[in-house]
C-alpha cells in the first residue's frame, strides 16, 4: 500500500468531518429506550393539570376550589392568589414584558391558565379541573391586529395602562407594544418618489404553531432537606431556564439542576418558559414532592408559543430593467396578549432587517409595530432565526411582484440583482455583513438541473389549454448562528456557546456542549468535528448535552445555531487540545514544536520518516510524562463568541399543478439546492433538509391558527391542524454547492432551518405563478385546496361549458 | 385528554347486549371506539356505562346469501377491504373503506359503528344509501329490518329505537349493467370528507334504468340527491345531463361551514364528487 | 371506580394489571407496565406515536381501553429485537437515517413491522399508504420510505 492510500485509510477510519456517519443516538430510539420527559417517573410524583379559560377576554369574578379539593387524590389547587405572596403570579418574558403565570383578575386569551390542580395521577387531575368553578364576566374581544390601535379598541393590558415607556420604544396606544425601525427612512422615501418603477404588495404570514411530535412538559423535584431543585423539562435552552428559575425563585443557580433529556422535536416550541413549568416548580416546592406536568396536544397548539402572525407590506423601487433602487417594508406584528417573543433582547422584531435578501439593495427602510390582541402569547422562531422566515417571505414575494410588473422572468430579475461573488463579504444597507455566497452559480445549477426553459414552454402550452401549472422560485439568504454578543443576548446573557472536551489517558474522549439536540444528531456530528481535529475515531468520542450540572453554560439549540456557534466552540476547544498535544509530542520526540507537522492522527517530525507520535500516545503521556512546567491532563473548554452570523443560502424551485375542480395542488417537483458551507455530515444535512422542506410544505399549504370573532381558536387538534402524512408529502430532490464561511473555524454554516425558510415563499411563488397570466400577484397562505379553489372560482376558471 | 369515569360491561351475545342496554341507563355501545372514545376524551360525551360488543362473534363476518351480501355490524374497515366477496360483488364498499381514516383506525373502526354513530362526516351512511342497503336491527321487541333510505334522520340521530342494536347490513351484489362510483375529497389522510359521493347506476342498454347519488358531509346527515337522480333516470346519460345533475346536487347540499370550507365550497365539491362518481359508475356499468 | 383485572401477553410475557375501566391502553403500557417506548403524540388517534401490535394488527393504543386488551397478545417496540439482535426494520431505520428526534420512531417501527407482513414486497406508493397513520415532523418521510424498502429486501432474503 502506498503512503497516500495509507493516510487516506487512517483518515477514513476517523469518521470525521464530511463523512455520512450513521447516528449514535439511533440505537436507543429504535429500541424504545430513549428517555423523554414524560417517561420519567419519580417516587411520590404527583401530576399537574390546568384549568383554562373558555373565553378570550374576561374578568374573573370568582374561583371556587372546594369541590375540586374535596375529590380524593387532589393535593392542591393553586390560583394567582396563591402565587401572589411568592410574587410568582407574573413572570418576565424574554421580550421585556411580563406574562401572567396564572390569570390575575383577567383572562387575556382563550385557554389561558387560570388555576392548576395537583393530584395523584393524570386521571384524577383531569376530573378535578372540571370541578374548579370559575365565574367570568365577558369583555369585548380584540382579534384583529389592524384594529388594535383604534381609539375605540378595548384595552387589553390593564397592568400597563399609562406605562407608555415600553421595553423597546415609547408606546403610542395602550395596545401598542413597540415601534422598531431599521435603515434610512427619508433616503428610502426619496428614491421611491423618483423611481422609474415601484411595486407594493400586502401579505399576511399566518399565525402557525411548530407542533413537534412531543408536547411540552416537565418534572419538577424539590428536595426540601438540601434545598435543591431538579427539573427535567423539554427545553431547547436548559441553561437559560436555570438562570430564569434562579432569578424567579431566589434559589442559587448552584442548587438548581435543569435537565433536558431526549426531546421529541422542538422547532422553536421549546425555547420559551411556560406557566406549566413555573407552577410545577412552585407546587413541588410547596408540596415537597416531584410534580409532573405534560400538556396535551390541544394545550400545545393553543397556548405554548405560536410563530409568525405578521401583516407585511413589501415595496420595491426599481429601474425599468428591474434593478432594485430601494426597499421599503412595513409590518404590523400580532404578538398576542403578552409579548413573549423569543428574540435577542435588542431586536423586538428579531432579525427582520435581513429582509434585503440575496440582493444588492442600495437603501432600505423597515418599520415594525407590535400590538397586543386576545390571542396566546409566543412569537417563537418556528425552525427559523428570529423572523428571518418572515423577512425572506416579504422580499421573495415582492421580487416576484416586481418581475411580474416588468414582464421579466423571475429567474432573470434575480440574476440582475444578486450580490455578486466578488462583493463578499457584503455589507447590507440594513447593517448585516453577508459572509460568503455565490448565488449566480447556484441559480444556474438549479435552472439547468430542472431544464427551466422547457418547464416554461410546457407552462405556456398548459395555459393555452386552460390548465393551471405553476413554477415557483426562491433564492434566499439565511442568517443563522445567533450570535455575536455585540448584537445578541437573551436576558442579558450573550449568545455565545460552549464546548468542553476531555481526552482520557487511553485516548478516548468525553465532550459536553451548551447546546441540546432535539433530533439534529449532535451526538454524531460533534464527535465528527473532534475526530477530525484530534485524529481520534468518532466512535471513541462520547457527546453529552442538556444537563446543566455537567455541561458548560450555553444558550441552547434553535435558529440553526449549533453548528455555527457550538460547532465552532467544539473545533476551537479541540484545537486548544491539539496545541497542548503538540507540545507534549515535541517533548516525547525530543524536538522543537516547530519541527512537527500534523498528519490525520499524529505528529510527525518533518523530514524524518518514522519519527512520530499518535494522538493516542500523546494522550497517555499527558497523564504521566508532560514537559516540565506543564500541568498534566488533556482537556479544554471554549466559550465561542462568533464574530458574525453565518449566511447559508439556497435556490429552490417548485413545479406544481392545480386541479381547477377542487383546488387541490400536486407538487410535481421540488428541487432544493442548499449551500451551508463545509458539510460535516451529508446524510444528516439531507435529513434536515427533507424535514425542513416538509415543514415548509405544511406551513405553506395548510397550517393556520384561525380565530373567530370571539377569540376562539378554531382547529387545535391534529384533525384540523395540518401535519402532512406520508401520502400528502412530496418527494424532495436535493443538491448543494459549497461556499465556506470565512469566519467559522470549519467554514460551516447552519442548515436545518434553510429548507423551512426557503421553501415557504417558493410554494407561494409557484401557486401564484399558476395564476400569474391572469394578473394575480399574490395569494396569502395557507394554499389549501379550499383557498386555492376560491381563487379559481373568483376568476371563473371552474365554469363549465 | 382523559375520559370521565364509566362502568364497563362486556356483552357476550346480541341478546346480552340488548339486555345490558336495558339494564343500564344512558349506556352506550362500544364498537371500534374511534368516534366514541375521542369524544369521551374531550368530554363531549360522558356515558356512565359502556357496553363492549367487540366480543360478539355473531356480529362479525361477511357472507353471501343469494343476491345479497350480509355484513356483520362489527366487521372492521380492513375486513371490508380484504373481503373477496366484496371485492368481487360490491367494489364500492371496498373503495369507500380504503378511504376511511388510516390503516390503524381501519383495524378498529367498524361498518356498523360508522353507520350507527350519526356523524355526518362518516362515510358508510351515504354508501349504504347509494347501495340501497337494508339494516337488520335487534331490540327488546325482536328483529326488524329497515331500509337505509329513511334511517338517517339528522346529526347523531337515526331510526334506532331504544335499546336497539344494528346487527347486520345487507347490500345487493353488483350485477351486469350495474356500476359503482366513489369519490371523496379530504384535506389529508385521516380527515373526514370535505365532501364525498357514492353513486350506483343501473343501465338498461345505454339507458339509465335507475341511479342513486348519495352525499357525505354536506348536510346534517348522509343524503340522497334525488332531484339529481331524477334528471338522469330513464335517460341516456351524456355530459350535458351530468352537468344538470351536478347543479341539482349542488342545490341539495346544506353543509355546515367549518375549516374544511364554507357552504359554497363544500356544495361545489359535492357536485364535483358526484360528477366523478357518475362517470366512474357509468364506465363500470357499461362493462 | 372499582379497578378491573386484566391479563395479556406483552412482548411474549404474560402480564397482569389492575386498571380503571376508563384507563387507556397506552397509559397501562407506559405507566403501570413501565414500557415507555410507546409514545403519546396527539391523543386523538391521528399521529400514530402510540401504535402497538394487538393480536397481529396495528392499533393506536391511545384509543383502545386497557380492559379491551384483556386476553390479547401485544407487541410494542421493546419486543422487536430478539436474542439475535435488532429486527430488520430497526436496522433499516438506522441505515437509511429514518429517524431524527426519535419520538415517532417506535410507532413507525411497530407499524412497519406489521405492514411488511401484510405486504412483504410493497411499492413506494403502497408504503406511503400503508404507513399513513403515522406522523413524523422531522424526516419528511422520504428516508422512512427508504428504510421500509430496505427492511423489505432484508426480510425477503432471510
Amino acid at each position: 500500500m502506498d503512503n497516500t492510500a495509507e493516510v487516506q485509510d487512517r483518515e477514513d477510519s476517523l469518521k470525521g468531518v464530511g463523512c455520512s456517519r450513521k447516528r449514535k443516538e439511533d440505537a436507543r430510539f429504535v429500541q424504545g429506550t430513549g428517555r423523554y420527559t414524560d417517561d420519567l417517573k419519580l417516587p411520590g410524583m404527583l401530576f399537574a393539570d390546568m384549568v383554562r379559560s373558555p373565553y378570550a377576554h374576561a374578568r374573573i369574578k370568582s374561583i371556587n376550589k372546594e369541590k375540586a379539593l374535596a375529590l380524593p387524590g387532589v393535593h392542591a389547587v393553586l390560583t394567582a392568589e396563591d402565587l401572589k405572596p411568592l410574587n410568582l403570579h407574573w413572570m418576565p418574558t424574554l421580550a421585556g414584558d411580563v406574562q401572567a403565570v396564572l390569570a390575575d383578575e383577567k383572562v387575556h386569551f382563550q385557554y389561558q391558565e387560570v388555576a392548576v390542580v395537583i393530584a395523584d395521577d393524570r386521571y384524577i387531575a383531569a376530573d378535578a379541573i372540571e370541578l374548579v368553578e370559575v365565574e367570568y364576566e365577558e369583555l369585548e374581544v380584540l382579534v384583529d391586529a389592524h384594529r388594535a390601535m383604534d381609539d375605540d379598541a378595548p384595552i387589553l393590558r390593564e397592568d400597563l395602562v399609562g406605562k407608555m415607556d415600553g421595553a423597546h420604544s415609547t408606546r403610542v396606544h395602550n395596545n401598542h407594544i413597540f415601534n422598531w425601525q431599521a435603515g434610512e427612512k427619508e433616503a428610502t422615501d426619496r428614491v421611491f418618489e423618483q423611481a422609474e418603477v415601484t411595486v407594493k404588495q400586502d401579505m399576511y404570514y399566518p399565525r402557525v404553531h411548530p407542533c413537534p411530535m412531543e408536547t411540552c412538559g416537565c418534572v419538577a423535584s424539590f428536595d426540601k432537606i438540601n434545598e435543591h431543585l431538579t427539573v427535567h423539562l423539554t427545553s431547547q435552552a436548559p441553561h437559560i431556564v436555570r438562570t430564569v428559575v434562579s432569578m424567579l425563585s431566589g434559589i442559587p443557580e448552584s442548587r438548581i439542576r435543569i435537565v433536558s433529556p431526549d426531546i421529541g422535536g422542538g422547532f422553536g416550541n421549546k425555547v420559551g418558559i411556560y406557566p406549566g413549568y413555573v407552577v410545577s416548580i412552585v407546587a413541588s416546592i410547596v408540596l415537597g414532592v416531584p410534580v409532573k406536568w405534560v400538556e396535551d396536544r390541544m394545550e400545545n397548539i393553543s397556548t405554548t408559543a405560536f410563530a409568525r402572525d405578521y401583516h407585511m407590506t413589501g415595496e420595491i423601487a426599481a429601474d425599468k430593467e428591474g434593478r432594485i433602487k430601494a426597499l421599503r417594508v412595513n409590518v404590523l406584528a400580532d404578538h398576542g396578549a403578552f409579548d413573549a417573543c423569543a428574540d435577542p433582547s435588542k431586536f423586538p422584531a428579531g432579525l427582520m432587517h435581513i429582509c434585503t435578501g440575496s440582493y444588492d439593495v442600495p437603501v432600505a427602510h423597515l418599520n415594525v409595530d407590535g400590538v397586543y390582541t386576545n390571542k396566546a402569547p409566543g412569537g417563537v422562531a418556528y425552525r427559523c432565526s428570529f423572523r428571518v422566515t418572515e423577512a425572506v417571505y416579504v422580499i421573495e414575494r415582492t421580487m416576484d411582484v416586481l418581475a411580474q410588473k416588468l414582464g421579466i422572468d423571475k429567474a432573470e430579475i434575480r440574476r440582475r440583482n444578486f450580490v455578486k461573488v466578488e462583493q463578499f463579504p457584503y455589507k447590507t444597507c440594513l447593517g448585516w455583513e453577508l459572509d460568503s455566497g455565490d448565488y449566480h452559480t447556484a441559480l444556474e445549477k438549479v435552472l439547468n438541473a430542472v431544464d427551466y426553459d422547457a418547464l416554461r414552454k410546457e407552462q405556456q402550452e398548459k395555459r393555452t389549454q386552460g390548465e393551471l401549472m405553476g413554477i415557483g422560485l426562491c433564492t434566499f439568504t439565511e442568517i443563522v448562528g445567533a450570535g455575536p454578543s455585540r448584537n445578541c443576548d437573551i436576558l442579558g446573557v450573550g449568545m455565545f456557546d460552549s464546548a468542553e472536551i476531555r481526552v482520557h489517558p487511553t485516548g478516548s474522549v468525553m465532550a459536553r456542549m451548551g447546546t441540546i439536540t432535539q433530533g439534529q444528531g449532535h451526538q454524531t456530528t460533534y464527535a465528527q468535528i473532534i475526530a477530525s481535529e484530534l485524529g481520534i475515531s468518532s466512535d471513541e468520542i462520547s457527546i453529552e448535552e442538556g444537563d446543566t450540572d455537567t455541561a458548560p453554560y450555553g444558550l441552547g439549540t434553535y435558529g440553526s445555531r449549533s453548528t455555527p456557534v457550538g460547532g465552532a466552540a467544539t473545533a476551537v476547544a479541540a484545537r486548544k487540545i491539539r496545541a497542548k498535544a503538540q507540545k507534549i509530542a515535541a517533548h516525547l520526540l525530543e524536538v522543537s514544536e516547530n519541527d512537527l507537522e500534523w498528519e490525520v492522527d499524529r505528529f510527525k517530525v518533518k523530514g524524518v520518516p518514522g519519527q512520530e507520535k499518535t494522538m493516542k500516545e500523546v494522550a497517555w503521556a499527558a497523564y504521566n510524562n508532560v514537559p516540565e512546567g506543564m500541568e498534566p491532563g488533556l482537556e479544554a473548554v471554549d466559550y465561542y463568541d462568533p464574530p458574525n452570523f453565518t449566511y447559508p443560502f439556497g435556490i429552490y424551485l417548485c413545479v406544481l399543478d392545480i386541479d381547477k375542480s377542487t383546488g387541490e395542488t400536486k407538487v410535481r417537483r421540488f428541487y432544493a439546492l442548499d449551500d451551508c458551507g463545509t458539510r460535516i455530515n451529508p446524510m444528516i444535512i439531507e435529513g434536515q433538509i427533507h424535514g425542513g422542506l416538509t415543514e415548509g410544505f405544511a406551513v405553506a399549504m395548510g397550517q393556520e391558527m384561525p380565530f373567530d370573532e370571539q377569540g376562539n381558536l378554531l382547529g387545535n387538534t391534529l384533525m384540523d391542524y395540518f401535519v402532512p402524512t406520508f401520502v400528502e408529502t412530496p418527494h424532495w430532490e436535493t443538491d448543494y454547492t459549497v461556499t465556506p464561511s470565512p469566519h467559522h473555524p470549519l467554514g460551516a454554516k447552519g442548515v436545518a432551518e434553510s429548507p423551512h425558510v426557503g421553501s415557504i415563499p417558493c410554494f407561494t411563488s409557484a401557486i401564484v405563478d399558476a395564476f400569474a397570466h391572469l394578473d394575480v400577484t399574490h395569494m396569502d397562505m395557507p394554499h389549501s385546496a379550499y383557498r386555492v379553489w376560491q381563487k379559481v372560482h373568483e376568476l371563473g376558471l371552474d365554469k363549465r361549458a | 385528554m382523559i375520559p370521565s369515569e364509566f362502568e364497563y360491561h362486556k356483552a357476550t351475545s346480541i341478546q346480552d347486549a340488548i339486555a345490558q342496554l336495558g339494564a343500564h341507563e344512558d349506556a352506550k355501545l362500544l364498537a371500534g371506539g374511534h368516534s366514541l372514545l375521542p369524544m369521551m376524551k374531550l368530554r363531549f360525551a360522558e356515558p356512565p356505562h359502556l357496553i363492549d360488543i367487540n366480543g360478539i362473534e355473531e356480529l362479525r363476518g361477511i357472507r353471501l346469501e343469494g343476491d345479497t351480501i350480509c355484513i356483520g355490524a362489527m366487521t372492521t374497515e380492513n375486513e371490508l377491504i380484504h373481503s373477496e366477496i366484496l371485492q368481487q360483488h360490491c367494489p364500492l364498499l371496498v373503495e369507500a373503506a380504503r378511504l376511511v381514516a388510516d390503516p390503524q383506525v381501519r383495524n378498529r373502526g367498524t361498518i356498523g359503528g360508522d353507520v350507527a354513530h350519526g356523524d355526518p362526516g362518516n362515510d358508510h351512511p351515504a354508501v349504504m344509501l347509494a347501495l340501497d342497503a337494508t339494516f337488520v336491527l335487534h331490540g327488546p321487541g325482536g328483529e326488524r329490518q329497515q331500509a337505509a333510505n329513511g334511517f338517517f334522520l339528522g346529526t347523531y340521530w337515526n331510526d334506532l329505537q331504544e335499546h336497539e342494536i344494528l346487527v347486520e347490513l345487507r347490500v345487493p351484489v353488483i350485477k351486469k349493467g350495474v356500476g359503482h362510483g366513489y369519490s371523496k375529497l379530504k384535506r389529508k389522510t385521516g380527515d373526514y370528507a370535505v365532501a364525498g359521493s357514492p353513486v350506483v347506476i343501473e343501465l338498461d342498454g345505454e339507458v339509465c334504468r335507475d341511479i342513486r347519488i348519495a352525499l357525505t358531509n354536506v348536510a346534517p346527515m348522509a343524503i340522497r340527491a334525488e332531484a339529481a337522480e331524477n334528471i338522469l333516470r330513464g335517460k341516456v346519460i351524456d355530459d350535458a345531463l351530468i352537468e344538470q345533475a351536478a347543479a341539482e346536487v349542488l342545490a341539495a347540499c346544506d353543509p355546515a361551514e367549518d375549516l374544511r370550507g364554507d357552504v359554497l365550497y363544500k356544495s361545489h365539491m359535492a357536485a364535483e364528487m358526484a360528477r366523478r362518481s357518475i362517470r366512474a359508475a357509468l364506465l363500470q356499468a357499461r362493462g | 371506580m372499582a379497578k378491573q383485572h386484566v391479563s395479556f401477553k406483552l412482548n411474549g410475557k404474560q402480564v397482569d394489571a389492575l386498571v380503571e375501566p376508563r384507563e387507556l391502553l397506552v397509559h397501562t403500557i407506559r405507566e403501570t407496565l413501565s414500557l415507555t417506548g410507546t409514545h403519546i403524540g396527539c391523543e386523538t388517534s391521528h399521529c400514530g406515536a402510540c401504535t402497538v401490535d394487538l393480536d397481529g394488527k396495528s392499533v393506536k393504543s391511545c384509543t383502545v381501553l386497557a380492559v379491551q386488551a384483556d386476553g390479547s397478545e401485544l407487541k410494542t417496540v421493546e419486543g422487536l429485537a430478539d436474542a439475535g439482535g435488532l429486527h430488520a426494520v430497526q436496522k433499516a431505520f438506522i441505515e437509511e437515517h429514518g429517524l431524527q428526534c426519535g419520538f415517532c420512531t417506535p410507532g413507525m417501527l411497530i407499524r412497519a413491522y406489521r405492514f411488511l407482513q401484510e405486504n412483504p414486497n410493497p411499492t413506494e406508493e403502497e408504503i406511503r399508504w400503508g404507513m399513513s397513520g403515522n406522523l413524523c415532523r422531522c424526516t419528511g418521510y422520504q428516508n422512512i420510505v427508504k428504510a421500509v424498502q430496505t427492511a423489505a429486501k432484508t426480510l425477503q432474503q432471510a
